[in-house]
């Protein structure tokens, strides 16, 4: 009986994260976090950790494993393409070094859906 | 005539299949072929140094703080540990050969009789078992402390591994796995950042070479912040988001023989400070 009401109370705990719109974890004013926030923090996307973003001087200490972003319209005109490579990158090269935000529940599918158009936009 | 013919093509098979085989020593030459190409300006014995060898500016720091550690009152409280009778009257350098002096190269061995990988710290625990004295925790400071003052006494000997025996070999098989198997929320295997990106940056951390790696523990962080190889391990896993082992498992113990041998050859610096 314990069991069950812990787990319930772990699935409404995860219910309430889910449901809600994106929001900053430690900032009491609830603000929503942008692609280019969840892009950035290294709890989230952590995109920097890998890849450059050369046109933004936020950018500041990035990794240099996985290319950097720019041209990313020309390189990825089909945006599923590009949010199939964010959501398992294993799919198109097993060998990736990238995680799989979607498939491992890294990122929400809303999260995705912003950081695609964020990286779009580079 | 037909059995012969079948004899005749099964020995084939059995040359076949020990063509195919890759032995511990060509998985290291396999690996020293890699990081030539990818590292060409490394010298082989450099790896011990891991990325400091791949930044001039951070192996100058490295250098100067060496020269005068911050972690040597630390290193004593593992030599008094080292020095202190037993109950009984022996030491430590009772349980080792030359006293103790260039053995720590030669771990992990795989023992035979027990069937298992048996690391420095297991030996430095048996000493005390044979004494009749309480055994230290795995991931203890103390059993820490001890292995970097003892192991201090090995400074420089040449990482000496063998892997001998059907068993043996499976131990290192099973170390090996681990080590290329993904795992974790974020997917990683050790070899996806220290093999396959090497000398890259993940942030502003560049990522060091697998080789050398296991020949220069434990480490000091920060000046005195004692880190052990499968303390290393553990916060490797926790970055990548996945369960960390306990201490002395086994797969953490074949995980250390197999990345050990991959050092062979190279002197141990031990033990050494890390930012």
């Amino acid at each position: 009986m314990k069991n069950k009401s812990s787990i319930l109370t772990v699935l409404a705990v995860v219910l309430a994260a889910s449901a809600g719109p994106v929001m900053a974890a430690d900032d009491g004013k609830g603000k929503e976090l942008s692609g280019r926030d969840i892009a950035f923090d290294n709890k989230k996307g952590n995109c920097l950790s890998c890849h450059a973003v050369p046109n933004d001087p936020k950018a500041v200490a990035a990794g240099n494993i996985a290319p950097p972003f720019i041209m990313m319209k020309e390189r990825y005109p089909d945006r599923a393409k590009l949010r199939a490579q964010i959501w398992d990158s294993t799919q198109a090269n097993p060998k990736t070094a990238m995680p799989p935000f979607g498939k491992h529940r890294i990122l929400s599918e809303q999260e995705i859906d912003l950081v695609v158009d964020f990286v779009q936009s580079l | 005539m037909k059995r012969r013919l079948s004899i005749f093509l099964g020995c084939l098979l059995v040359v076949a299949n020990i063509g195919a085989y890759a032995s511990p020593e060509d998985d290291r030459k396999a690996l020293l072929k890699h990081y030539k190409q990818i590292l060409p300006n490394v010298k082989q014995a450099d790896y011990v140094l891991g990325a400091l060898a791949l930044n001039p500016d951070a192996k100058e720091q490295y250098d100067s703080i060496m020269m005068f550690p911050p972690f040597v009152n630390d290193v004593d409280v593992g030599r008094e540990l080292w020095e202190k009778p037993f109950k009984n009257g022996k030491t430590f350098t009772s349980c080792f050969r030359n006293g103790g002096k260039n053995v720590a190269g030669s771990y992990p061995y795989f023992d035979n009789g027990v069937g298992k990988v048996i690391t420095f710290e297991n030996a430095l625990n048996a000493c005390l078992r044979h004494n009749d004295e309480a055994e230290l925790k795995y991931g203890s400071n103390e059993l820490g402390l001890l292995s970097a003052y003892a192991k201090s006494l090995s400074d420089g000997m040449k990482v000496n591994i063998k892997v001998e025996g059907k068993d043996a070999l499976a131990a290192y098989e099973n170390g090996k796995d681990y080590y290329y198997s993904r795992r974790g929320q974020l997917n990683f295997s050790c070899a996806i950042c220290h093999v396959d990106n090497a000398g890259k940056f993940t942030r502003s951390e560049q990522l060091s070479p697998m080789i050398g790696q296991a020949a220069h523990w434990p480490e000091f962080r920060a000046g005195t912040e004692l880190v052990t190889l499968q303390g290393r391990f553990r916060q490797c896993q926790k970055n990548v988001r996945a369960a960390p082992l306990e201490y002395n498992s086994e797969e953490y113990n074949n995980l250390e023989y197999f990345m050990t041998y991959m050092s062979k050859g190279l002197p141990m610096q031990t033990p050494v400070f890390r930012k």
